[in-house]
């Protein structure tokens, strides 16, 4: 069963320019890309700044409109929807941001922060309200009093206990979580991850989870979509992506990410040079200017996901592509 | 390496103290810690546990409502307390160099690259503009900047976060430092560039025979660079030792679970130990021991006394009654 399919999903931001704004080639910030998240699974993204991660989460969350490609949800294509469809597909995909202290109105009660989904979405009595925002704050850990307090009481780590709270209070079926213990200390992001595994078990939630710490997303996802320059280049199961990558950026990244323990170094790959500008991306592989094993055949075929060695990925090292 | 530590701290205290001198915050608080030449110490602590303060006393750049209370500070066998700002001066930037976090906070954007790395140079060499210049273009080619002569007449704000970064380790190692202090130099880079600029540190240490010291609340930047670790809480050091010991058989249960906290690439989804509650506030400090409240091992004497510095082997320190009485 699946829960989303994203179908060939692509975002080109059009570059304007001049006194009549002229439209000058497109930043492609997602440029076909294709998933599927299962209910009460996690399917982790990771890549680095400009990989076209967080523009992926926007376009699932409808707060960006795709310029190519479908999105769809129940079997169902987003575009096909009606207003009263899309009202419901709102209500079931929420959003965990990074920043609990961006994220959280300063200015209202946190009883009225985690209300507000609820009072916009449900007609409910004054007392219904209640009673649901003290069962949420129960469910993610925190005291009944919380309610009548600000956000500035609390700290990073309970606000972001809130905004989880605040997230599930319309019962969604998909969480998008974009970075949600970056900003944490660290001996709190494991209270949040865990709380994370726990709310999944019991309410069979999906999870979108992006981060571009690469422990964190292994060990809460099922499966990964390692992105680069707006392109998925390797996509499989969360396990063996990370124990064995296949594409050259994909063990280039986890060879770079820095190991838990002393004892874990993995043998180093120091990619040379940064991720070129997605508004004029390397003909061929985007991937083959940084590339180790370039061959000659990288720098003008454009290599699709293939389907090698029990995943998917994206260069010519499989034989993937025409 | 010479046995001679390079820069020493002796139970080194900085409080911040209020206008009225009412409250105190003890952002450091007795620690005694000790690099030499060509080896690495990676300070840990979460936000708040005093890091920055450490790091900051020890280049004499504290704010004025800092007071380095009590304790001592050499440097190369001199007492960097007995100095004066002017003495200071000619260390810092010179002897002891420092890369902050931000790199766009730390470099002006209203000068050219080569006049901020040839700045040092200029001031602490006394050398003309030429030579200056010679010399950071060559610096520019030490962290691996491609086209320097070019670079050396963009801005700042030309540049990506990672060139930014090592444009301003370019002006640290400017004048050949002899200690340079990392305060969380990588968290604002990808992993890849985040890597890079971990080997060209390495790199440069090599050559250079520095003593590296990290601040970062990264226990992976701990794991992967450096020879010894100290542990900070609310303040104090904890736990400090050679990194595979406290990494393998860590003393403290903050450290402990720090350790255990972090995913490690490879193990499935299991549970990660989490530690209950959060740092405490430096203004209003437990009694006893500072982590007592989150401790799950605390005992009666825990909540009473705060244990001092304990030698659970040699060079492994432990601040933490556990390590007396076996449990």
């Amino acid at each position: 069963m699946i829960l989303l399919e994203a179908h060939e999903l692509t975002k080109h931001f059009p570059l304007r320019r001049g006194l009549f704004s002229k439209v000058e080639g497109a930043v492609r910030a997602v440029d076909g890309v294709s998933f599927t998240i299962e209910p009460g699974r996690t399917l982790g993204v990771v890549g680095e700044s400009g990989c076209g991660k967080s523009t992926t989460a926007k376009l699932v969350l409808k707060l960006e409109e795709p310029t190519g490609g479908e999105i769809r949800f129940d079997g169902r294509s987003l575009q096909s929807l009606d207003a009263g469809g899309l009202r419901r597909y709102r209500k079931s995909v929420q959003a965990v941001f990074q920043d609990p202290f961006a994220s959280l109105n300063p200015r209202m009660r946190v009883g009225a922060i985690i209300a507000e989904p609820l009072v916009t979405n449900e007609t409910l009595a004054k007392g219904e309200a209640k009673k649901r925002v003290s069962r949420l704050l129960e469910l993610v850990g925190l005291p009944e009093r919380s309610a009548d307090l600000f956000p500035h009481e609390f700290s990073g780590g309970q606000r972001q206990r809130i905004a989880i709270a605040r997230a599930l209070a319309l019962s969604p079926r998909l969480v998008v979580l974009d970075e949600p213990v970056s900003a944490l200390d660290v001996s709190i992001r494991a209270q949040i991850l865990n709380l994370l595994v726990d709310l999944q078990r019991d309410l069979g939630l999906a999870y979108l989870f992006i981060a571009h710490d690469l422990a964190a997303v292994a060990h809460m996802s099922h499966a990964i979509a390692v992105m680069y320059l707006g392109k998925i280049v390797e996509y499989g199961p969360a396990k063996s992506v990370a124990a064995d990558p296949k594409h050259p950026y994909t063990q280039a990244l986890f060879a770079a990410a820095l190991p838990a323990h002393p004892d874990d170094q993995r043998e180093e790959i120091i990619l040379t040079g940064e991720v070129p500008s997605p508004i004029n991306p390397p003909a061929g592989c985007r991937f083959h200017p940084r590339c180790p094993h370039v061959m000659d055949r990288c720098a003008q075929d454009v290599p699709t996901l293939g389907l090698a060695v029990g995943r998917e990925v994206a260069c010519h090292l499989y034989g993937g592509g025409p | 390496m010479t046995d001679a530590p390079l820069l020493e701290l002796d139970h080194l205290s900085t409080h911040y103290v209020s206008a009225r001198g009412t409250r105190v915050v003890k952002a450091v608080d007795e620690v005694s810690l000790a690099v030499r030449a060509g080896e690495t110490l990676g300070v840990v602590g979460e936000s708040g546990s005093g890091k920055t303060t450490l790091a900051l006393t020890i280049m004499r750049l504290l704010p004025p409502a800092a007071r380095i209370v009590s304790g001592g500070l050499r440097f190369a066998g001199e007492d960097l307390l007995a100095k004066s700002p002017a003495e200071m001066r000619q260390i810092r930037g010179k002897h002891i160099a420092m890369i902050l976090q931000d790199p766009m906070a730390s470099l002006n954007p209203l000068f050219t690259v080569g006049d901020q790395v040839a700045e040092p140079v200029r001031v602490h060499e006394h050398t003309g503009r030429r030579t200056a210049r010679e010399r950071a273009r060559s610096l520019l080619s030490a962290v691996k900047i491609p086209a320097p002569d070019q670079r050396l007449r963009e801005y700042p704000h030309q540049m990506s976060g990672g060139m930014r970064q090592r444009i301003v380790g370019a002006i640290a190692i400017s004048c050949e430092p002899r200690v340079l202090i990392a305060d969380e130099p990588t968290t604002s880079l990808d992993v890849t560039i985040q890597a890079q600029y971990l080997r060209l540190l390495r790199d440069l240490q090599k050559e250079h025979g520095l003593a590296l010291i990290f601040i970062t609340h990264n226990l992976g930047i701990v794991a992967r660079m450096c020879d010894s670790v100290a542990v900070m809480y609310a303040g104090r050091v904890i736990e400090s030792g050679p990194v595979r010991t406290i990494f393998n058989a860590p003393v403290h249960p903050y450290t402990q679970a720090l350790i255990e906290s972090i995913p490690r690439l490879g193990d499935g989804p299991s549970r990660l130990t989490a530690i209950d509650g959060q740092p405490p506030d430096l203004a209003s400090l437990p009694a006893g021991c500072s982590f007592q409240p989150r401790c799950p091992r605390a005992l009666d004497r825990c909540r009473e006394e705060a244990p001092g510095s304990i030698t659970v082997a040699p060079a492994h320190i432990a601040r933490c009654w556990l390590a007396v009485t076996p449990s």
